[in-house]
């Protein structure tokens, strides 16, 4: 069952640019277990889309199947939504950015969703370069179907029922970082003030942005022993920077200390600043971010924050070479070639 | 021997090949020389699922009174494939003709003394004429194509004009191939009396027809319907469809002026993908479709579901292959009828096109986009290996300038704007089950839903209710009833009817059981013939089933599938239908038909 909320929106609820407040971007009540990770996700998503002032029609959002997929339906109510089939998320979201280039596009899918049955689709999105927001809610387990270990569980981490993960886990945003995916992070449901700015600069880049979204469940992935466990994220995480977004035209708010922080300039004029550096990483540089990962997993550390941005990508449709107009805008005049040319068709086939 | 009669526009001739030699085209511009002439020609593409290396065979059927369908029997062979040089002695009919390489000896072992046998030195000619082995195989080929012209009396004015038309773009290779046809019509006029006495003869039989092959015209079919993305897989014999919508793409949907394309065509990673991708491009308002064949189709069908629960628009061009598993796979069959009915698990049904011509090919594909649009369902346009990849003399192709795409009900901002009840996605506000949708972006506070696989009720909320989940699915069922007053309506082949037995076929049958009725006719025979052109059957198609005691339903699979699908939806007795079958692959010929409706009427009628 899902519930409206009451829309009563308290006058001192202060408008955003665009004339909407923060409850416009909310979706129905949460059904999910209450502490769940997700929900604070979705939270962030609200936050994020709010403060940055965006018109709910530019969004869609897309899912798979999995307690993470169902999200969709919490947030962004005006924005319209697909919640499609088991792993194939990326397939639709793909379909319906070719149909629509100027639409965001935010999939959200979880660690079962993308790690094994998706696995196909999600390292084709990233070879494409498809330009959409890819969060994965990642429980280290199926919640949905009642707690199986997930392909991201971490070896030897322990599952509610008392066994220990005897197979390696898939780091996707190790993965994704291998194959080139042109915006790479990772961050905790439990830390907003990481997730709500990095969900800005996932929006804004122009590709492929991944955000692995390390996100407890509670009902059965909470338990000692589990690495995807509140108290244990807690306990281990370690953050590649402080991360803050600038959306275009706005002024930087804090001066950092030059030698740790750093600034990027995105393709839309908005920025990124990074501050408290850790040495010998650099957000542009693949390769260091491929070690700065490494490094922190030889550690024991979660690390989360942004590893690796490409700011100048070239997405599908640029691949593609596709007209600058949206491709479901053109109408049957521009499309169809008519008898005459039909004509000289038929007549090379004589 | 008893001396060949004189036999003018009624033959088979064969060649038979080695894959990857470029035989392929020598052998089409044979087929178009002939057709040029006036004479309606059906040729076959008999190949391997390999590269190179294997045997292949190209088969023409000549026919002046325009029977379309393949013939058994081969008048004269060309066989040229040592392989199979057994096979292929053995496939001449009696009295016919066998033309093979002699620059090496054909051994005892391989005559027959009921066959002619008329050696031409191909590869010693070409050794003598070109330096490298490449040439000297290409051009082989034209040297036999020369040879077999003056046997058959082919125009070689006509030859050399297709070959000029072939190489118009690499005009060096014009000369050479002249020299090459050259050689072997020399080798035929100094050693054999020419032409045969199984030979061709100008007419003007074709009209306006054209040759060309299934897929191209689905392709061309995508392009006239708007399509604009196109996402799929490559596999046999679809891969064609894909590679021609891309090729005429390329020529019609290029911006002149910035060199960008009106279309997304994207060789995906599998048919799950592809599938995805269309109903991702379908649900946020482009035309978009795939092309597959079997294993593609089993693969895409938990999506296939998803689009006949979601409504989504989909149209999925199945050019069938021999099943089941990987097959035949280039063989051909009409096979994935139940499977493309009912595909998907729960209870789920979609509208299927079968086209029988190239045209047809077209113009259903355009409208199975309109059908998609406006059912909000999959469509899937049946083809086949046969027709899909070989060439066929089809009507040419027609596109009416009046004819304005029906896109559905899709609701713009102002009719957002305009409504006074709120929007639900699944609402029957018209009574003809079929709802309204929105695409995304096109309002902001107004319009939005949420597209799911879930159970839903009117306003695509999430619910299990029983009332809600009976309210959706039973407007579905009424939806296809509206879907029975939309597909197109069969074909008859008698003014009226004349007899209580009636033959019923679809797709690639055609040919052959038009054919038939001629060969049972002369027999005396008269049976009442019908077209079915689509699923959900159309009333007519129930009519002429009611109207007959006894159904003869011809289809090439081994468990008469069509019957069970008619049986299924019409609730027939069983009995009153019959089957004439063939599934081993060829495509099924009159007298197949012919002889396995005698055997029936000597035993049930
Ligand atoms: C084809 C298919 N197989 C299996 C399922 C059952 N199923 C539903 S959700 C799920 C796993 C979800 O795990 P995850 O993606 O991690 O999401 P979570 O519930 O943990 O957020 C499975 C296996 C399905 N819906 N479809
Ligand atoms: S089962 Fe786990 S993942 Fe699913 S809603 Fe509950 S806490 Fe969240
Ligand atoms: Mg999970």
């Amino acid at each position: 069952m899902s519930y409206v909320k009451p829309l009563f929106h308290h006058p001192s609820l202060k408008k955003n640019k665009v004339g909407y407040v923060k409850a416009d971007y909310e979706g129905v009540i949460s059904t999910l277990c209450a502490g769940c990770g997700h929900d604070s996700i979705s939270g962030a998503i609200v936050q994020a889309c709010y403060e940055i002032s965006l018109e709910p029609h530019r969004l869609a959002k897309l899912s798979g199947i999995g307690c993470s997929s169902k999200t969709p339906t919490y947030f962004l109510s005006n924005s319209h939504g697909f919640n499609s089939v088991h792993g194939r998320m990326p397939s639709i979201t793909t379909g319906a950015n070719m149909a629509n280039k100027e639409l965001i596009y935010l999939g959200v899918s979880g660690d079962g969703d993308t790690a094994s049955i998706g696995m196909g689709q999600f390292v084709h999105a990233i070879r494409r370069n498809l330009n959409m927001v890819y969060i994965v809610m990642n429980n280290g387990c199926y919640g949905l179907t009642k707690g199986q270990d997930s392909a991201t569980a971490d070896f030897g981490s322990i599952s509610k029922a008392g066994s220990d993960n005897p197979y390696q886990g898939i780091d996707l945003a190790g993965l994704a970082l291998e194959l080139n995916a042109t915006f790479v992070g990772r961050s905790f449901s439990g830390d907003k003030s990481q997730l709500v700015p990095m969900i800005k600069a996932a929006m804004a880049h122009p590709g492929f942005a991944f955000l692995d979204v390390i996100s407890p469940c509670v009902t059965f992935n909470n338990n000692k022993g589990s690495t995807k466990s509140y108290s244990h994220v807690r306990a281990h995480i370690e953050e590649t920077s402080i991360f803050d977004f600038v959306p275009h035209q706005e002024a930087l708010t804090v001066e950092y200390d030059k030698g740790t922080s750093k600034e990027l300039e995105l393709f839309d004029g908005s920025k990124i600043q990074l501050s408290k550096l850790a040495p010998e990483w650099d957000p542009t540089d693949r390769f260091s971010a491929v070690n700065r990962l490494h490094e922190a997993k030889a550690n024991g550390q979660i690390l989360t924050g942004l590893y690796y941005i490409n700011t100048e990508s070239e997405d599908l449709h640029g691949k593609l070479g596709t007209v600058d107009q949206p491709l479901n805008k053109l109408q049957q005049e521009a499309l169809c070639p008519g008898s005459e040319k039909l004509e000289e068709i038929n007549a090379s086939f004589r | 021997m008893k001396e060949q009669e004189l036999l003018v526009n009624d033959l088979v001739v064969r060649f038979s090949n080695v894959n990857g030699t470029g035989s392929a085209s020598a052998n089409e511009m044979f087929a178009k020389s002939i057709f040029r002439m006036g004479i309606p020609v059906t040729p076959k593409n008999i190949f391997p699922s390999n590269i190179q290396g294997l045997p292949t065979w190209y088969e023409i059927r000549i026919s002046e009174k325009g029977y379309l369908g393949r013939r058994a029997g081969i008048d004269l062979l060309v066989g040229v494939n040592p392989q199979v040089l057994r096979r292929d002695i053995d496939s001449v009919r009696p009295g016919g003709y066998f033309v093979y390489d002699s620059s090496k000896k054909l051994y005892d072992e391989f005559i027959r003394d009921d066959i002619n046998y008329i050696g031409i030195p191909m590869i010693s000619l070409a050794m003598g004429e070109y330096e490298s082995a490449r040439l000297q195989q290409l051009f082989k080929n034209i040297i036999y194509v020369g040879a077999v012209a003056t046997l058959l009396d082919v125009e070689i004015d006509v030859v050399k004009e297709v070959i000029a038309e072939q190489f118009a773009k690499k005009p060096k290779l014009i000369e050479p191939n002249y020299k090459a046809l050259q050689l072997g019509i020399d080798a035929v006029k100094e050693n054999y009396s020419y032409p045969l006495n199984v030979r061709v003869e100008r007419r003007d039989k074709v009209g306006d027809s054209i040759l060309i092959d299934g897929n191209t015209a689905c392709g061309l079919g995508a392009i006239y319907a708007g399509a604009t993305v196109m996402a799929w897989y490559p596999i046999t014999p679809s891969t064609s469809v894909a590679k021609a919508f891309e090729t005429y793409c390329k020529k019609l949907r290029v911006d002149p002026e910035t060199g960008k394309k009106q279309y997304a065509f994207i060789q995906a990673e599998d048919e799950l993908a592809a599938i995805g991708m269309v109903i991702g491009a379908t649900w946020n308002g482009a035309r978009s479709f795939t092309a597959t064949s079997g294993p593609g189709v089993s693969l895409m069908n938990e999506f296939i579901g998803l689009s006949y629960f979601a409504e989504i628009p989909v149209v999925l061009i199945n050019v069938e292959r021999g099943g089941p598993s990987t097959g035949m796979p280039t063989r051909t069959q009409q096979a994935d009828l139940i499977s493309s009915a009912y595909a998907s698990h729960g209870d789920t049904k979609h509208p299927l096109l079968f086209p029988s011509t190239p045209a047809e090919c077209f113009e259903h594909t355009v409208k199975a986009f309109d059908l998609a649009d406006r059912l909000q369902t999959l469509v899937m346009l049946i083809s086949d290996l046969d027709l899909g990849m070989n060439n066929h003399m089809s009507p040419p192709l027609k596109w009416d300038d009046d004819k304005k795409y029906d896109l559905g009900k899709v609701l713009s901002a102002q009719d957002l704007e305009e409504m006074e009840k709120p929007f639900g996605r699944y609402l029957d506000v018209d009574g003809d089950a079929i709802p309204y949708r929105t695409i995304p972006g096109t309002h902001p506070t107004k319009g939005s839903f949420f597209t799911r696989g879930t159970s839903h009720d009117e306003y695509a909320k999430y619910s299990e209710l029983g009332e809600v989940y009976l309210r959706n699915v039973d407007r579905l069922a009424q939806k296809w009833e509206t879907a029975k007053t939309l597909v197109p309506q069969p074909e008859f082949y008698q003014k009226e009817n004349r007899s209580d037995i009636g033959m019923l076929f679809f797709g690639t049958t055609t040919y052959a059981a038009m054919e038939a009725m001629d060969l049972l006719e002369a027999e005396g025979i008269v049976l009442d013939s019908i077209r079915v052109k689509a699923f959900p059957f159309h009333a007519q198609v129930e009519d002429f089933i009611e109207k007959h005691k006894q159904i003869i339903v011809v289809e090439q699979n081994r468990d008469a599938q069509f019957r069970s699908l008619l049986i299924n939806e019409m609730d027939l007795d069983p009995v009153r239908l019959l089957s004439v079958l063939n599934y081993d692959g060829t495509p099924i010929t009159a007298l197949t038909i012919k002889s396995q409706i005698e055997k029936h009427m000597a035993v049930a009628m």
